[in-house]
């Protein structure tokens, strides 16, 4: 039997956006404010400065009140990021962080609830946390932090890991197939899906103010370098002629283009249809038409595009993947609340006293 | 019955009755048990009751693992357990009589359901002759009933299939027992007619069938006697059945109306406990929140999550699912944040016995945590006793934000009794006691592990609050202050604030029952075994020796006169459903040499078994040379 009350289809979207409901301020904020007193301990070099930069000058711009603003973490090196805001704070456990903010985010409507985590806290032991807080399309914003390397226990091969990484933990070389996020978080019904990389600080942002405006679960992808353990595993995606033949960055509506700048002022380089999947071309040996237009609403086009993104960094899509509508599991379930309350108010009964008393009771006189 | 013919049985009265349905598990017998429960309590007997089925829902039918039973016990007087034998057994298929036939004592009624009898059902349980024809039930009184054909008979009207009109015997069962008995109807009608409000035809159905079982001890001869148990002097009030599990559901809502907070609960579908899931689910217009997690990790999570944020969280679980609890509950203990967890025990290890009792969890949640992770731990002792220990537990909880530990078990969970009604109005309320402000010593911040100085308790600041932000985690925290610390002394004294915040909780002194004042065993329990251990202790009175009782609702801290009250008797006996955990415990605890009685069957210990093992420790005692 399926049946739902009350009827859910809508609930406000597309209008409410994902900070719908959380109090704003008319006080001008800035990065400072959202800076806490706690020296900062990472390694020096480490992509988690980049992106702690860009995220304590990119919430001021929400405009809504810090003490609104919860960060929620798991274990590993970037975790440790809510001690580094001055908002409300969780450094919970070991990739549970999900499952944490989803009764904080069910609970507290009011509150905008981030969760941060790493490769190994979100796709490893907390695997099982990230798919469902997908698929349930909790009203949370999920960063995950992609090194590729487990930092904090000193250097054992991740989830995300390339095959055949000698690590510590494997000197012979790994010999796991990794998980493809990207392509996880679709599989897993995500809502949102961006990637970015640590030191883009304009493209980062831009992702983040697009995942802080979605209602429901955003996952962003940060490719984020170690230096310890995994120095430079990013670096062919961040300077040069290489960079740019290597990164595709996406924009909804805009034909797929990337790569050093052509005649026609874009990229030399196009994204195609093959088959059922994508390739990457010349963009002057195909047809204008052959080359794929961005749609953001595409759960197809997204996932192939996650399928281009190679193990090697050969290609490697950024910016929004997928980006659409559907009721959050938040909302719903409040909705499902207000509406037995309000059902019962217009019963006229109710209160604790009545479900005590249940039906059947009987009477011992004194 | 007002006919005055002479064929109308004679009637005797009894103070006390067990009765035990036993069928397959696909034949309605938990659904007949609670029927017969509900009539009888609002007959006003006293009463408990003790369902028993098997982890599989529908085992191979007609085979000894499929066999699903519900014993009741009700009397005219205050009754503790749910009876040891059955008075009168029903069984409705050979299975059923094979399994249980053992407890039935000579003398026992026996009604059975012919029908089933067959050469193959026989054959399947290992009768290679009927025991209804060999002469083995002569010390029975037996009735053989063909309930499926006589059920089928009165619902030929109806048009339903043959298959469809026999499932309806277990009511026809039901009419008979209830006749029998003299239990009012009109309360199993009207379930009947709102249980199958969709579907006319089978709500109708099921009342002619439990009218026809009725009808066929009214008019059929082989009935020589029915039976009346008058209602039980309870205390004036008013009164319903429940089961262990409502009672926790019921607790958790009126808690969450005490303190002004919403619930939330966040669980994972787990037998025994799943019951208080559903419950919950149903109560939305009170303000609770259910979720019905990916996991039991997720469970917890999402309630500590919630918790941070303000709402009364809660989690449920049995078994296997505390294991899985452990590391977020080790959580809660290092944030310092009120958390409900509820544990109903089962037969362990592992999967263990699913729908089993057992009490073999004490230690786990006195210890299975890594580091000094300490918390409080309450028991209830009884169905009714669930929603007041719930009451007590979230007080703790919030009054100093704790995790708190309630082990229920399966024998209180599925198991019911007469409870009175309380009224909701005067339930105690309670503030939780939200900060407001920054309360560091120049009033400047917000320190997050600043404790109250009678509770040892931290302020609960829950986001929204401004000028309050603030951040918690799983390291270690500066006392006080609240930021990350590796001071080893600082962890020291971390480490011992926590424990003598736990050990400083207040929890009521355990009282002793020791009616002549003079006796020389106590028999101290928890949980569970409250209402053996005192049917046990009545008995053992009742052939003229003194036995004091006292049992534990608090398992952490103990009481403070517990060292006291045992160290004032000559020999002190802890019975349990494990291999002597408490024992343990109190061995460690005050150096008093407890004895242990334990068992692990997953049945709860019987009055008669406990009276056995009391007397033979009362011989003992007055034994030249023990404890010279």
């Amino acid at each position: 039997m399926t049946a739902l009350e009350p009827d859910l289809t809508d609930l406000g979207l597309p209008s409410i956006g994902g900070l719908h409901g959380v109090p704003t301020t008319g006080a001008k904020q800035t990065a400072k404010d959202f800076t806490s007193d706690q020296e900062v301990r990472w390694c020096p070099g480490c992509g988690d400065y980049a992106v702690l930069a860009a995220v304590r000058s990119f919430l001021p711009t929400l405009g809504i009140r810090r003490e609104n603003t919860v960060f929620v973490s798991g274990i590993g090196c970037s975790s440790r990021f809510p001690y580094y805001l001055n908002t409300y704070g969780m450094h919970s456990i070991h990739g549970r962080a999900p499952a944490i903010a989803t009764g904080l985010a069910v609970t507290r409507p009011d509150l905008s609830v981030w969760v941060v985590t790493g490769d190994g806290d979100a796709l490893s032991i907390g695997g099982n946390h990230l798919i469902h807080a997908l698929r349930r399309n909790v009203n949370l914003k999920i960063l995950l932090f992609n090194n590729r390397i487990y930092g904090l226990t000193k250097g054992q091969y991740s989830p995300t890991s390339e095959e055949g990484k000698v690590t510590k933990s494997t000197p012979m070389g790994s010999v796991d197939h990794p998980f493809n996020p990207i392509s996880v978080a679709l599989g897993a019904e995500a809502t949102f899906v961006g990637r970015a990389l640590d030191s883009d600080r304009k493209s980062l942002t831009a992702v983040l103010q697009e995942a802080a405006a979605h209602r429901g679960t955003a996952l962003v992808e940060i490719f984020q370098d170690c230096p310890i353990f995994n120095d430079g595993s990013f670096d062919v995606l961040r300077k040069g002629d290489e960079a740019a033949s290597r990164v595709i960055p996406l924009t909804h509506g805009e034909p797929i283009r990337f790569g050093p700048t052509g005649d026609d002022g874009l990229g030399t380089y196009a994204v195609v249809q093959e088959g059922f999947g994508l390739r990457v071309a010349k963009a002057d040996e195909v047809e204008a038409e052959q080359i794929v237009v961005h749609d953001v609403r595409s759960h197809e086009l997204a996932f192939a595009l996650s399928r281009l993104s190679d193990q090697d960094l050969t290609h490697t899509v950024t910016g929004i993947f997928h980006n659409v509508d559907r009721v959050t599991y938040d909302d719903a379930t409040r909705a499902q609340v207000q509406h037995a309350r309000d059902r019962v108010r217009s019963n006229g009964s109710s209160g604790l006293q009545t479900l005590l008393n249940g039906r059947d009771t009987w009477t011992v006189v004194g | 019955m007002t006919t005055t013919d002479s064929t109308e049985p004679e009637v005797i009265s009894r103070d006390r009755v067990v009765i035990r349905f036993a069928g397959d598990s696909g034949d309605g017998m938990q659904l007949t048990g609670d029927r017969f429960t509900s009539e009888t309590a609002s007959f006003g007997n006293d009463l408990s009751t003790l369902p028993n089925y098997p982890a599989e829902i529908r085992a191979p039918a007609g085979t000894l693992p499929g066999v699903s039973s519900f014993q009741l016990h009700f009397a005219n007087f205050d009754i503790l357990t749910p009876g040891d034998r059955p008075d009168v057994l029903v069984a409705m298929n050979p299975a059923a009589l094979k399994a249980n036939v053992a407890d039935l004592p000579p003398g026992g009624v026996l009604i059975v359901n012919t029908d089933e009898f067959t050469k193959r059902n026989l054959t399947k349980v290992g009768y290679s002759v009927s025991p209804l024809d060999d002469g083995s039930l002569e010390r029975y009184t037996v009735h053989e009933v063909a309930m499926a054909t006589l059920t089928r008979g009165a619902l030929e009207q109806t048009g339903l299939s043959k298959k469809d009109a026999e499932r309806a015997k277990n009511m026809f069962a039901l009419g008979l027992l209830s006749w029998m008995y003299h239990r009012p109807t009109e309360g199993t009608e009207r379930y009947l007619r709102e249980k199958f409000a969709k579907r006319p035809d089978l709500a109708d159905a099921n009342v002619l069938a439990f009218r026809a079982g009725h009808a066929y001890g009214e008019t059929t001869e082989s009935f020589a006697v029915t039976y009346d148990v008058a209602p039980a002097p309870l205390a004036p009030g008013t009164y319903r059945q429940i089961t262990g599990n409502t009672a926790l559901a019921y607790g958790i809502v009126a808690a969450g109306q005490a303190g002004g907070l919403p619930v939330f609960l966040g669980s994972y579908p787990i037998t025994p406990a799943s019951d208080i899931l559903h419950e919950l689910s149903k109560h939305k217009a009170l303000g609770v929140t259910t979720f019905q997690a990916e996991d039991e990790i997720a469970g917890v999570g999402a309630a500590l999550g919630a918790a941070f944020g303000g709402a009364l969280g809660v989690t449920t679980t049995s078994g296997p699912g505390i294991s899985l609890k452990s590391e977020t509950i080790g959580l809660a203990v290092a944030l310092e944040l009120p958390l409900l967890v509820i544990d109903v025990q089962r037969g362990g290890p592992s999967t263990g016995l699913p729908t089993k009792t057992e009490q073999a969890d004490l230690l786990q949640a006195m210890f299975g945590r890594n580091g000094e992770a300490p918390l409080p731990i309450l028991a209830p002792r009884s169905p009714g006793d669930c929603f007041d220990i719930v009451l007590e537990a979230v007080r703790i909880a919030v009054t100093y934000r704790t995790p708190v530990l309630v082990l229920s078990d399966g024998s209180v969970a599925n198991g019911s009794e007469p409870w009175r009604i309380p009224d909701a109005s005067a339930l105690p309320t309670f503030d939780p006691g939200f900060a407001t402000v920054p309360n560091s010593p120049d009033g400047a911040e917000f320190w997050p592990y600043l404790r109250d100085d009678d509770t040892l308790a931290r302020p609960w600041a829950v986001p929204g609050t401004p000028g309050l932000e603030h951040r918690i985690g799983g390291l270690e925290k500066a006392d006080g202050r609240g930021s990350i610390s590796y001071d080893p002394d600082n962890h020291d004294r971390m480490t011992r604030l926590r424990a003598a915040k736990i050990d400083g909780i207040a929890v009521p002194d355990v009282e002793v029952d020791d009616p002549n004042g003079d006796a020389e065993l106590l028999v101290l329990g928890w949980g569970s075994t409250y209402g053996p251990i005192g049917a046990g202790a009545r008995r053992v009175r009742t052939l003229g020796h003194s036995i004091a009782q006292a049992h534990l609702r608090h398992l952490n801290p103990l009481p403070a006169n517990l060292g006291e009250v045992l160290r004032r008797y000559r020999r002190v006996l802890v019975p349990e459903m494990n291999l002597g955990q408490l024992a343990l415990l109190l061995r460690a605890d005050y150096l008093v040499d407890v004895q242990s009685y334990t068992k692990v069957a997953g049945l709860p210990f019987r009055a008669e078994e406990l009276q056995d093992v009391f007397l033979d420790h009362l011989a003992q005692n007055s034994a030249p040379g023990v404890h010279a």
